[in-house]
Order: structure tokens, then sequence, then C-alpha cells
């Protein structure tokens, strides 16, 4: 179990602000720290892993205290030995894959490093140097090394944030899995939805540096951004003037949708407009791919 | 041409690189992490070399070695070593001087490093000492390349601070620079030219070494 309320003065793009943070999470489960960038979420792992200290505060993992300002205990990074996925992998260069993976299991067995390694499927990779790996290759191997440490807690700094929609749901997968395999509590940093609702049973939703939000996912997003109508932004792509009506092209994600629009509205557009495409009336239709 | 200069410029080059690698990377590891106020202090020391003539260092090391001075005296009289115009004299002015070689390079080799790397191994539980011999460094190797090679260069064409302390002692501290001064002095043109020649290829094969291996063996291990 985690508790942790901390405070820190933080310097971001628009000046210094001060970081006020509280949660309680249970064992072997995991929370998402939810919010936009520069909003402290990064420093908040950092600081849970002993590589940055708060100004006050206190940290406790599984009953011990890591961190706290009364008693002026600050329990070094080297021994609070968390599993940390870095947002840029932090692989080290000059080692082979297997390397990294050794140098991190450090006295663990070699069992665990061959289960790990076939779990992972990057069995493979053994003799590769990381610098030629791709982003997908790169992050398996990210937690493969921070899994054969075997700790008791994981932080994960977005790792998916730099891979593509098919392999970021492969890889999510991948951790759920993880999860309930190795027993772990986990700290997740993330601003995707899909993977928050996929892997969080807790969500902490921060705005502002402060707490906004603080519960399961399927509360914390209710209110604001499920409902029974859809909308979905888009940038305009072309306008065709018909003679009673106008037809923009917008394009949403990678689709290219086409929306009849009001002569008097298209003329209001341009080219490169970012717009709001909403359903009013209709119920969406669902089907399975 | 003797062959005793040159013997003795690559003997002084070998000495002072080995030990000024072992000095080098702590200094340089604790400039890049230390968040100490004497920081900006220790690194302008350690710059001062690069932008002083030779020949203050080298006279200010004269004065401070000379048996009449406070440290010449109780050096030789309590460890019976004497600085001054001694071979001894001359590794540990080529140390000062070289310094900012050696230092300069590994330090921007660890700073251009992402903190990660040594974020990561800390929280792996492993030592500040085991996270620089298994993870920094060798992460710099080719930093650490470019210091030795530097170096030892400087070392072989060093010869304000070398004159100044070491003097002009045949097989004790006439290193290879000194001799060609001391031929030209005398009017030795041939000689000098030779020993200028040798100095020539040998600080040429040094660089060209460095290109070399920088350009290729060390991407290659890197792979």
């Amino acid at each position: 179990m985690i508790k942790c309320n901390i405070e820190k003065q933080l310097k971001g793009a628009s000046g210094p602000f001060s970081l006020e943070i509280e949660f309680t999470l249970a064992a072997e489960k995991t929370l998402a720290l939810f919010g936009a960038s520069g909003v402290g979420k990064t420093s908040i792992l950092r600081m849970i892993a002993g590589l940055m200290t708060p100004d006050a505060g206190h940290i406790k993992v599984g009953g011990k205290v890591w961190y706290d300002s009364d008693k002026a205990i600050n329990v070094p990074a080297q021994d609070r030995k968390v599993g940390y996925v870095f947002q840029d992998y932090a692989l080290f260069p000059a080692m082979t894959v297997m390397e990294n993976i050794r140098y991190a299991a450090g006295n663990q067995g070699s069992d665990l490093v061959e289960e790990v390694v076939t779990f992972m499927e990057i069995g493979d990779l053994k003799n590769q140097r990381p610098g030629l790996l791709s982003g997908g290759q790169k992050q398996r191997v990210a937690l493969a090394r921070a899994l054969v440490q075997r700790p008791s807690l994981l932080l994960l700094d977005e790792p998916l944030a730099a891979l593509d929609t098919d392999l970021r749901s492969k890889l999510q997968d991948f951790l759920h899995e993880i999860k309930s395999r190795y027993e772990m509590t986990c700290v997740l940093v993330s601003h995707d939805l899909p993977e928050i609702f996929r892997l969080a049973d807790h969500v902490v939703k921060i705005d502002n540096s402060k707490i906004t939000a603080s519960g399961p996912p399927e509360e914390v997003f209710a209110s604001a951004e499920v409902s029974g109508k859809f909308q979905f932004e888009g940038r305009v792509l072309a306008i065709d003037h018909e003679e009673l009506i106008s037809i923009v092209t917008v394009l949403i994600g990678d689709q290219l949708a086409r929306v009849l629009v009001e002569q008097s509205l298209a003329h209001t557009l341009a080219r490169g407009d970012a717009v709001m495409v909403a359903s009013k009336a209709f119920n969406p239709i669902l089907y399975k791919i | 041409m003797e062959s005793g200069p040159i013997i003795l410029s690559i003997k002084l080059a070998v000495v002072t690189t080995t030990i000024l690698l072992i000095l080098a990377i702590p200094l340089a590891h604790w400039i890049t992490y230390s968040k100490s106020r004497w920081r900006p202090i220790v690194q302008t020391l350690v710059a001062m070399p690069l932008v002083l003539p030779p020949t203050v260092l080298g006279f200010y090391l004269l004065v401070l070695f000379s048996p009449s001075a406070v440290l010449g005296h109780f050096l030789d009289e309590t460890i019976g070593v004497r600085l001054v115009f001694s071979f001894g004299g001359l590794v540990i002015a080529s140390l000062i001087y070289s310094l900012p070689f050696m230092v300069q390079p590994i330090q921007s080799g660890l700073q251009n490093l992402p903190t990660s790397l040594r974020e990561a191994s800390l929280a792996m539980g492993k030592s500040k000492l085991t996270t620089l011999r298994r993870v920094l460094l060798p992460s710099i190797r080719s930093s650490l390349l470019t210091g030795v090679v530097l170096s030892f260069a400087g070392i072989i064409g060093e010869f304000g601070v070398v004159l100044m302390i070491g003097g002009n002692i045949p097989d004790k501290t006439r290193v290879a620079s000194i001799a060609i001064y001391d031929e030209v002095e005398a009017l030795n043109f041939a000689a000098a030219n030779e020993y200028a020649l040798v100095l020539i290829a040998i600080t040429f094969t040094i660089l060209l070494l460095l290109y070399y291996l920088n350009g290729n063996f060390l991407k290659d291990l890197m792979r």
C-alpha cells in the first residue's frame, strides 16, 4: 500500500507553481496520474522513486516510511528499489539488451530473467544494443528490465506514448497480464483514456497542480466525458459550395468525414480550421470489428 | 639527435596521462553531479591552465617547490623528495597543466548523457560507484578517449611549464620540446629539425588514431 501526501515547488513553462498531491493506493492496485503535460506528473513519480526530494509531506510504501519531512526521513533511491520505466526508456547504450536486463536483475535468479525475456518476447533481441531497437522493442526491454528486479512498486512514465495505436493496445494487454502475474503495485502517468481504462483501478486527475478528481476511471471521467452523444475534434480539409448547401470535408483522427453544412456557416470556415463534429439527435450505431 | 629526449617525453606523457585519468574521472563526476556551492570555484580552478601562459604556472610551481620555500623545504626534509628540476616535478606540473584537457571532455560527456540513465541505475539499487563504472563510463568511451589523447598529445608538446620547473637536464628533465629549443640556441638546426619532425609524426599519429577510433571503432562497439 502507498500513502503519499507531498508538496513541492516546481518550475513550469508559465512560471513556478506549487504541486500538492495526496493519495492512497491499496497493494497490487494500479493508479493512473492523469493531467495535461507540465502539471508535474513525472515529478510525482520521481519523488516516489527518491530521485527528487519533496518540500514537505510524507511517502509511505508497504508500511515503510520513505520520506517524512517532519522526522527528516528521506530514504535514498538506491534503497527504495522501485521498478521505474522512464519515458525515454533509459536503456544503457553501452550494454546489450541482455546485459541491461542482467544488470538490473542483480542477484535475482537467472530463471526469472529467462522467464521475463520469454514472456516479453525479446529473446531475439538479446545481443542487440538499444540504439538499434524500435520504439516498441525498447519499451518491452525497459519493462523487462524493471520486472526482473521484482519490485513491489512499478512506476511507469507514459510508457506507451511514443507508440502507434496497434502496438499500444498490444502492450497494454502485456502490462495488464504483467500486473496480475507479478503482483505489483503500479503508478502510471498517462493522458490516454483507453490506457487508463484498460490498466488503472484508480485515477488521480491533476489540474493546475491540484487534484481535481480521484476515484475509479468510470467515476472520474463519467460526468464530463462520457455521454450518449458523441463529438470529435477535426480539421477542415476542403469546402465545396453546392447550390443550396455546402459540403465540408473534415479530417478526424486519420479518417475523412463529409458533413453537410448550411452555406452561411460554411462561409465562416476556412481550410485548416479546427472544428467539432457532433451527433445531435441520433444514437450512433455500434458494431464489432 | 639522441633518443633520450623523445623517450623522456613519451615516458612523461604515459605516466601523467595514467595518473590524470584516475584523478579526472572522480573530479569530472563531482563537477557534473554536485550541487555544492564550491562547484563553480573548482570548475574555474580546473580550467585556469587553459587560459594562463604555461610560464605562469611553471613559475609558481618553481617558487612553491624550491627547497627554500615552505612546501619545498618540508618535502625535502621529511620525505627527501625534491620536485624542482626532477622528473617528479615535471609529472606534477604536467598533471596540473593538463587537468582541463582530461576533465573537460569527460565532464561534457557525462553532461550530455540523459539524466535518466544515471537515475535508472540508482533506482535499481546500484551504488553511485557501480553506476559510474558500469553505466556512465562505458557510455562516454569516446569522451574518455578524447581526454586521454588530448592530454597525451598536449604533454608531448608542452614547453613552458616544463622548462620552468624542470630545466634542461639530460635524461632527467630534457624532454623533446626542450631539446629542440636547446639545439636552436646552439644554432644546431639539423638536430632541431629531427626532433621537430619526430614530434610532428608522433602527434599526427595520435590525433589520426583518435579520429579514426572515434569515427569507426567506437560506433561499431556501441552497436
